[in-house]
């Protein structure tokens, strides 16, 4: 009892290791700041983290989005996966997507947003407006008026495209599905390339282009010799990104659904059709992990690219 | 209004940077106190120590009677001025001024009053209705200051305020800090990297090296008799002469002359010992006449200072410099002679003033 | 001097290609709205407005536009409130695990898709009852914004100098008083920029509301789009156009603001 009422012994050694209080800018402490984290950490626990583990798990079974194999699951193990790798039309989706990343992003997308972010470099005013104006919008409209948009320019008989080029009757959605998709889909998503390369070459010092000329550089020799190594970065962060988009990129669907025949069936839709409108969930889920694993490879890369920039 | 002080204050960065090792300091009530060093010695944190944005890992921080030690910022009753001014951007200038009086549940009236008064003591009446991105870096210290003097603090923390200002301006400023500081008496801190502030502005400052305490002293005690190399050469528009010599009975070996024992050293040093002579640029006489106890050698450099020349000397292959008044510098090439004179001229013994 | 000419012409041959491509697939959503009985050609407009006239009657198209209103709103208010609660904690406080959590957020914000995860997704909707329900899908639709929202607002609040907090908390403001008067006005134009980002992101969203709202009388603009069909099931032209227009206006008003009010233009967050 005597110790409980005695004055508890002052230990200044012990008290001075310790901050007595938390010294971060606004005094927040660790225990507010969880708290402020928390909302936003439970929100990506359960509508992202979780569902991405799910997939995992559905890939391992047979679940089904109808019939006896929904109510009652079975794990199958690696079955789907097997299914998918001898499934042809898993590979031809597969390579119908390498084509429609090749083709409409580091292609279309790149080639076509650093060209018209280099044209119009040194320009101000109303033409520049103008034209990144354009370039964005079709970035920005809906994607569903968009694809919209592009079946009425494509259409076969009355077709803005046809009239222009004189070519009636001519149908460019189904008998070059994959030539439409990936021009549609630059033309979509230029914008980011564009804006992006058009910061970047912002960035290049103007003296080092005088310099150049100054030595009597030309144009491509400027470009080869002051630009790209500058802008090697960029170019890097623009090709990860946009081919990570364009890879899970669900748009081809409005537009052509996959057809005719699985002819522009790329892999996101390809999950769509399998799982939800055949209702085989554990394959799509199967696909899906594969779709993870890919998106993975390719962020982890892109991250250690950017650690070893700093 | 009250002292500050601090008792064997301590900071070690997690990692185990020692930013603070062991300070003590008294900073008596009312006094403009000025810490001085090279960037990387500690003197910000000190200051943020000072102020509670650090937490000390030993040690007491006491100010007027109360330790403060693991008393939130808030409640230290100190104000501080942030090296960039810190003020909010979205408020303007009677708001800014009147931010901590709002803290303090004062009434708005009240708050706009205040503002007002110590607005128009630093002459910002026509701007206090303007954001802090429409004012000049002058105007915005105005306000940073006047923001730090309604809140009727016991001490004001200044992180190098003056930084931030154009040269000229930084010269106007000096004067007016040190002029507002005295009519306010309240006791004032600031951190500042340029000796000649601290110099000019402060009653007594403190000179800090790698976390240490190297000289604390009027401005004059420092400049005249630095305590060790460290401040000597740290101190000091022109930096000071620090040269190897060798005590030789009752004389000092210089770069190869005989020079006299400074007056404060004379019968404090063992002959044949290793010394550093010290002797700033300002306390040489030249002429170009030899004289008994001058370093002699030819005038390689003239460098002109405006009112005046320094002149360096190569003396048996050792720089010595010496300022000469305007009208008698010598040209380059000419044979010289810099006499010390005997009552500011210093001895070092391992780097400590003898 | 003949060089110089040549590089002009070529550069302007260039450039009206370029507007050509970009503007071509656009005109039919200009002039289709206004003609009457469209069909896919473009053709100049004879201004009727019967079309819009013919929308205003249909059962979902007016109330599809109020529901991506409702949905884009909504999932831009918790963005922005949750992710930067969030994103200020992680970057003034040092939370045990603070790295390795931002690293595997910014992993989680670029591999986990819709595309991907679009299977559980409509299961974990199924189980938690959010089928067909408006707040369920803006939940859905914040949880897969948040991870990259509050990396592009951790960015920005690394860049605002904490003097401001530091300065207000020696003048004795509590850290709920600084959150309120400093953090939220200094970092507005960063909160504007990621409820804009969220807005255009939930209003062009066609695949989640399509998975997981079967209502028509909930469903968004982006999924009524599909509808539009004539009794025969051909798309009914002057509906689609017509209907596009109207959806299509708001990001085109929200882009102009943007460009306006920021410059349209990218800054340190997406070079990360």
């Amino acid at each position: 009892m005597a110790q409980a009422t005695s004055p508890p012994e002052t230990r200044p050694e012990d008290e001075a290791q310790a901050p007595r209080y938390s010294s971060d800018a606004a005094g927040l402490g660790k225990a507010r700041a969880g708290a402020f984290a928390a909302p936003a950490l439970l929100l990506i626990a359960v509508f992202l983290v979780f569902p991405a583990l799910w997939v995992l798990y559905l890939g391992l079974t047979n679940y089904r989005l109808t019939g006896t194999a929904a109510a009652e699951p079975q794990f199958v193990g690696l079955d789907n996966l097997l299914d998918a790798v001898s499934n042809p039309t898993f590979w031809s989706s597969t390579w119908l997507t390498v084509q429609f990343v090749l083709g409409s992003a580091v292609i279309g997308q790149v080639g076509l947003g650093f060209a018209i972010a280099w044209l119009l470099r040194d320009r101000r005013g109303p033409l520049k407006r103008v034209v990144e104006g354009l370039v964005i919008l079709a970035w920005i409209l809906p994607s569903a008026i968009v694809s919209f948009l592009w079946v009425a320019l494509l259409d076969r008989d009355g077709g803005t495209l046809n009239a222009l080029l004189g070519l009636p009757g001519f149908a460019w959605l189904l008998d070059h599905p994959m030539l439409s998709i990936i021009v549609f889909n630059t033309w979509r998503g230029t914008a980011f390339s564009m804006m992006l390369y058009g910061a970047a070459l912002g960035n290049v010092p103007p003296s080092h282009l005088e310099s150049a000329r100054l030595a009597g550089a030309s144009g491509w020799q400027q470009l080869r010799d002051v630009v790209f190594p500058h802008i090697r970065g960029h170019i890097l962060t623009n090709l990860l990104l946009i081919s990570l988009w364009t890879f899970n990129d669900f748009s081809p669907f409005l537009l052509t659904a996959g057809g005719p025949d699985g002819k522009s069936e790329v892999l996101a839709v390809h999950v769509y059709k399998v799982a939800l409108q055949s209702g085989e969930l554990g394959y799509g889920a199967a696909v899906s992990t594969i779709i993870l694993l890919i998106n993975l490879v390719v962020a982890v890369f892109y991250l250690r690219l950017l650690r070893s920039k700093k | 209004m009250a002292a500050i002080e601090l008792r064997g204050l301590t900071k070690v960065y997690p990692g185990g940077v020692r930013a603070l090792d062991a300070l003590d300091l008294v900073i008596p009530d009312g006094e403009f106190f000025a810490l001085l060093g090279p960037s990387g010695c500690g003197k910000t944190t000190l200051l943020r120590t000072i102020a509670g944005l650090e937490t000390a890992t030993g040690g007491a921080v006491v100010i007027g009677d109360r330790d403060v030690t693991g008393v939130q910022p808030g409640a230290r009753d100190v104000a501080m001025v942030f090296q960039d001014y810190a003020l909010f951007p979205h408020m303007d200038v009677t708001d800014n001024i009147a931010y901590p009086l709002r803290i303090k549940k004062v009434s708005k009236n009240d708050r706009r009053d205040k503002a007002a008064e110590v607005g128009a003591r630093l002459g910002l009446e026509h701007l206090m209705d303007r954001r802090p991105g429409q004012l000049s870096g002058g105007q915005q210290q105005r306000v940073a200051l006047a923001r730090v003097m309604a809140t009727q603090a016991q001490a004001f923390l200044f992180d190098e305020p003056l930084s931030n200002l154009d040269a000229r301006l930084r010269l106007e400023a000096r004067t007016f800090l040190k002029k507002l500081q005295r009519e306010l008496g309240v006791t004032t801190v600031f951190v500042t990297h340029d000796q000649a502030e601290a110099l000019a502005m402060a009653d007594r400052m403190a000179v800090m090296e790698s976390g240490h305490i190297r000289q604390i002293g009027t401005p004059a005690e420092v400049f005249q008799r630095p305590a060790n190399t460290f401040v000597a050469g740290f101190i000091g528009s022109t930096p000071m002469n620090l040269l190897d010599g060798v005590v030789r009975g009752d004389t000092l070996e210089v770069a190869g002359c005989k020079v006299a024992v400074p007056a404060a050293a004379e019968g404090r040093l063992s002959d044949g010992g290793k010394i550093v002579y010290g002797v700033r640029p300002e306390y040489m006489t030249y002429s170009a006449e030899p004289a008994d106890g001058a370093l002699g050698g030819k005038v390689s450099i003239v460098e002109n200072l405006g009112a005046s020349h320094l002149v360096t000397l190569d003396v048996n292959d050792v720089n010595v410099q010496a300022v000469v008044p305007e009208g008698s510098e010598p040209a380059v090439g000419d044979d010289g002679y810099a006499l010390p004179r005997r009552d500011r001229a210093l001895v070092y013994l391992d780097g400590e003033l003898v | 001097m003949t060089r110089f000419v040549l590089g002009r012409i070529g550069f302007y041959t260039l450039i009206a290609v370029l507007l050509a491509f970009f503007t071509v697939p656009l005109l039919w959503l200009v002039t289709a709205p206004f003609t009457s009985d469209p069909t896919y050609e473009v053709r100049v407009p004879d201004f009727t407005w019967d079309n819009f006239a013919a929308l205003l009657e249909h059962p979902y198209a007016l109330p599809s536009l109020w529901n991506s209103v409702v949905l884009s709103a909504g999932t831009a208010v918790l963005v922005v409130i949750f992710a930067a609660l969030a994103a200020y904690a992680l970057s003034r406080v040092r939370l045990p695990g603070r790295d390795a959590l931002l690293y595997a957020l910014l992993l989680l914000s670029s591999i986990i898709t819709g595309t991907a995860a679009m299977v559980p997704l409509f299961q974990l909707a199924v189980e938690l009852n959010l089928i067909d329900s408006q707040f369920g899908l803006i939940l859905i639709l914040t949880g897969g914004l948040l991870p990259a929202a509050i990396f592009m607002l951790k960015d920005f609040m690394d860049s605002t100098p904490k003097s401001y907090e530091e300065s207000a908390r020696v003048f004795g403001a509590s850290p709920l008083q600084i959150v309120r008067d400093v953090v939220v006005p200094l970092v507005r134009p960063g909160l504007a920029t990621i409820a804009v980002w969220a807005v255009a992101n939930v209003w062009g969203n066609f695949l989640m509301p399509y998975l997981l709202l079967s209502d028509v009388e909930k469903q968004p603009a982006a999924v009524i789009t599909y509808t539009l069909y004539t009794e025969g099931g051909q798309a009914n032209l002057s509906m689609l156009s017509t209907f596009g227009l109207l959806y299509s206006i708001p990001v085109v008003l929200m882009y102009l603001f943007v460009s306006k009010k920021y410059g349209f233009r990218f800054h340190g967050g997406i070079k990360r």
